[in-house]
């Protein structure tokens, strides 16, 4: 290759970088290991870990220890799949669109509206990018966001803010729900979202339906960040006129993998679709009048419109927006209540166990689904340590996101996999250690 | 192919579960309960059969070659895969107490100390989920760092007409004008235009280096000394960081800030469109405004570090695409230090020898050394002659189970074909891609209806993408 480029050294088609710009010196890095040696190493970094399959976990708090069947990981091990591109070249990804076009028909007919997109990062990015579809929409310049809404959520949408002249104001609690006085007060003809949580972030189903009417009576679009297990059995947001509605995915048969790849998920009312971020795949004909599927509506994104776009976003999640789509596909209607009811069963089980323990006490009245919040006499984040010594990893200490619900706050939740004698257990270790 | 829909029978079910012991939530107001959810209803080898089938519809690295410029189309080591799916990574909780997950807090750990040795930059983030969020990340604190020193008239960022879409979209949600600045003859940054379009409004100046045309910016000393004395800060979007491991980095050529793509440079699979990862590095002075939290060390104790006072924010939950964090550091440390110099080597050796293969076949727009990829045009005597265009060209390769190069991109190139082989491919796969490319040119004069009607072998032929813009089908309907 050298001889048909007339060169002697590789290091002649490096002629082109400044000699002051050069690296004159080797890396300073580790040398590389054979696969053998690399295997064990890595390995020797997750046995420093102790996971979920170890310990016993009521932790939830936006990502969930759930079941996977094994079909999911082994689709998404198939070569065809993980190392093909975004579908750029139709003819040759129709693996890809299709599946992607399954995965946009399951989240709007989860979520009860007209089109959902490919998918964005994850529930805190798309909630983010729902804000800003609903600012360009309405083109006004506040948001109103409940602070029962995921810390993380709020977080990513304040950053995402930053780039526009955008008021954020927070929506009060009214102890375990969204305070609808204070709603009243902040809403207003300037206001382009609301954007709220169901169930919240505190595990309550709260008066979404009445929320949304209130925001729509401003002209302001609401926006619903929407758990997708527990909307198995929960009114979807379509039926109550959410504008868009958001979830996080991790729930849909992907590992927790400490925060990532998980996919956001995103759907909108027809009217709003030619704002929506991100790709988005139709169905059509080939010349042959053999259907097949596209990226369509491509006018609103980077590589077309450039500056103009509707978001910077390229890269979607699509394999795992693929694990989603064969979790869906697999468990069905059925399976997903399956799943949402056994997580909401153990949930009430454990609630009653705490609640019948000395000194602690519900957040508040309202019905909760599979994540609950309670109040402890001591700091929980005092108790999560004591109950790490007993194999238990316990629930979220909410003190330092929600001062306002003091150090004894606590938020736990409950899956499939937590078994009635591990429900148990865990209520008379925190009965022990209180 | 019928869709899962279609597929769908009442009463089947792909997952066997437990019982339940009751028939409805308890507690919660019918109202809020919903009346019914119409997904399909499949059993578990009707589910599996279906995407395999599906799966074989696609192109994929693992299928065959892919040169699709700028995208760094390598191959992905399967260590890498097994390593991810390791229960002790897969299955941590990301706020689970931090004695339990030090392992996972090293790796990432040292994954941003060899990001930051490898791009030149102090410190670095590896929160962003994507090389697009990492630009998001990046000017969103040089707008911070502008903001806190009180320098608030620096409304414009400048950038390349050869760069990536998502650099002017960027800017542009950043809250920016977008200026846009024209190539030279040699496919360079215009100097004279940098000049004169540098000021007191300029944020920053986004550049790609080695360029989207392949070629080294060989005044990138002169193009950052000019920025920072504008008092505008200089940006390096790292989607060609492939071509110059251990020959030169972004830091020691005056970036102020840096992305990296761990799905192109260090060989995280691209998974039909992410999951990608976009960690951004910066320098000491933009330090306080990276995206929080970070990682920190304590002897031989790891932890999480919130974002100061003048941090950004958090552009995504948690710490970013963790499984994507881990798979780049395995692979690092498989090709250390000699390895990852000569990943650059064999990547710019394969883009060289490819293009002395194909330079007599196509126009060649700048006659320079190529980087990782490079650019040529169809030539216009036969885009004249037959009326067959670069689009007909890309479409017979697939006949041939060769994806695509980039087409159409940069836009400052007619006719424009971008190449970039990388470096796990062979000599044989080169020869073969260009004796198939010479073919298919010698087709378009010879039968130029062949090529305008390809592709003629693929599971589905060309589609009509205007009839699904107008008519939008974007999801099923029974």
């Amino acid at each position: 290759m050298l001889a048909a480029l007339d060169i002697s050294a590789i290091d002649d088609l490096f002629s082109d970088l400044p000699a002051e710009v050069r690296l004159n010196r080797a890396l300073d890095l580790p040398l590389g290991m054979p696969e053998m040696e690399l295997d064990r190493h890595v390995r020797a970094l997750a046995e420093q870990n102790r996971n979920l399959t170890q310990l016993v976990s009521f932790l939830g708090a936006g990502v969930y220890d759930r079941f996977i069947p094994a079909a999911v990981g082994e689709i998404l091990r198939r070569a065809e799949f993980y190392t093909s591109y975004t579908p750029y070249q139709p003819e040759v990804s129709q693996g890809t669109l299709q599946a992607i076009w399954e995965f946009q028909s399951l989240v709007a007919t989860l979520y009860g509206l007209d089109v959902a997109q490919a998918s964005l990062y994850d529930g805190a990015t798309a909630a983010a990018e729902a804000v800003m579809v609903a600012v360009a929409e309405t083109g006004r310049t506040s948001v109103v966001v409940a602070r029962s809404v995921d810390p993380q959520v709020r977080g990513v949408i304040r950053t995402y803010a930053r780039g526009r002249p955008l008021a954020i104001q927070e929506l009060p609690l009214a102890r375990d729900l969204s305070d609808l006085n204070a709603l009243g007060r902040l809403l207003s003809q300037e206001t382009a979202a609301l954007v709220i949580q169901q169930p919240s972030f505190l595990g309550a189903i709260e008066p979404v339906a009445e929320m949304v009417e209130m925001a729509h009576r401003q002209g302001a679009l609401a926006v619903v960040v929407a758990d997708p297990i527990a909307h198995a059995w929960l009114e979807p947001p379509g039926a109550y006129g959410a504008d868009l509605a958001v979830g996080e995915g991790q729930g849909l048969g992907v590992p927790p993998s400490f925060g990532g790849p998980y996919v956001g998920l995103m759907a909108a009312r027809e009217g709003l679709v030619r704002r929506l971020p991100g790709r988005i795949v139709g169905a059509t004909v080939d010349v042959d009048g053999k259907s097949g599927f596209v990226l369509t509506l491509q006018t609103r994104e980077q590589h077309i419109r450039r500056q103009r776009a509707t978001s910077n976003i390229c890269t979607n999640q699509g394999l795992i927006a693929l694990a989603a789509t064969v979790y869906m596909s697999l468990l069905g209607p059925e399976g997903l209540r399956r799943v949402a009811l056994l997580s909401h069963e153990g949930a009430q089980d454990l609630k009653a166990r705490l609640l019948a323990l000395p000194g602690v006490s519900a957040l508040g009245p309202a019905p909760t689904f599979y994540e609950f919040a309670v109040n402890l006499p001591r700091p929980a984040a005092l108790v999560n340590q004591e109950l790490l010594a007993k194999g238990f990893i316990g629930g979220r200490a909410l003190g330092d996101d929600y001062p306002e619900l003091g150090p004894g706050s606590w938020l736990l939740a409950v899956t499939e996999k937590r078994s009635a004698a591990e429900i148990a257990a865990f209520a008379d270790a925190v009965g022990a250690v209180l | 192919m019928t869709n899962i829909f279609e597929e769908s029978r009442p009463g089947r079910l792909g997952v066997q579960l437990p019982p339940t012991r009751t028939e409805a939530p308890a507690g919660i107001p019918k109202e809020a309960l919903r009346a019914e959810l119409p997904w399909p209803e499949l059993s578990e080898p009707q589910v599996v059969r279906h995407f395999v089938r599906l799966s074989r519809m696609n192109h994929a690295i693992d299928v065959g070659f892919y040169p699709l410029g700028s995208c760094t189309m390598k191959y992905n080591p399967k260590i890498n895969e097994e390593m991810a799916r390791l229960a002790g990574f897969a299955w941590l909780h990301p706020l689970q107490p931090e004695e339990t997950v030090q392992g996972a807090l090293q790796l990432m750990w040292e994954l941003e100390q060899d990001l930051a040795e490898l791009t030149g930059m102090d410190q670095v983030s590896l929160q962003p989920a994507a090389g697009a969020q990492g630009e998001q990340t990046g000017i969103l604190m040089i707008k911070a760092y502008h903001q806190s020193r009180g320098d608030l008239e620096r409304t414009e960022v400048l950038i390349p007409d050869a760069a990536h879409g998502t650099n002017p979209a960027t800017a542009s949600l950043a809250g920016f004008e977008v200026v846009e600045v024209k190539s030279d003859q040699r496919g360079g940054v215009d100097l004279t235009e940098l000049r004169a379009k540098l000021g007191p409004k300029t944020a920053a100046v986004m550049l790609t280096n080695p360029s989207t045309l392949g070629i080294f910016e060989d005044n990138i000393v002169e193009i950052a000394r000019l920025t920072h004395e504008a008092g505008g800060l200089l940006y390096y979007d790292g989607a060609n960081l492939n071509a110059i491991l251990g020959k030169c980095r972004p830091g020691d050529t005056g970036f102020d800030v840096v992305h990296v793509n761990l799905h192109k440079t260090f060989s995280t699979p691209h998974g039909g469109g992410g999951p990608g990862s976009g960690p951004v590095g910066v320098k000491a002075h933009l330090a306080p405004f990276l995206p929080g939290p970070t990682v920190g060390r304590d002897g031989d104790r790891f932890h999480l570090v919130p974002g100061g006072p003048q941090s950004i924010g958090q552009v995504r939950s948690f710490y970013g695409n963790f499984g994507m964090h881990l798979r780049a550091y395995t692979y690092i440390r498989s090709l250390g230090r000699d390895g990852l110099t000569e990943v650059a080597e064999d990547a710019v050796l394969n883009a060289n020898y490819l293009l002395h293969l194909v330079k007599d076949l196509m126009s060649v727009p700048y006659e320079r050394l190529a980087k990782h990829e490079f650019v040529v045009g169809l030539p216009r005597a036969i885009k004249d002659r037959t009326g067959v265009r670069t689009l007909d060209v890309a479409k017979r390769l697939l006949d041939f189970g060769i994806h695509s190069p980039t087409v159409y991109f940069p836009l400052i190139v007619e006719e424009a074909m971008m190449i970039e082989p990388t470096e796990t491919e062979s000599k044989e796969t080169l020869d073969a891609f260009a004796a198939v490319l010479a073919q298919v040119l010698e087709e378009a004069v010879t039968d130029p209806e062949l090529v305008k009607t390809a592709p003629h072998t693929t599971p589905v032929r060309r589609l009509d993408e205007a009839r699904a813009a107008r008519q939008p089908i974007l999801r099923y309907r029974p």
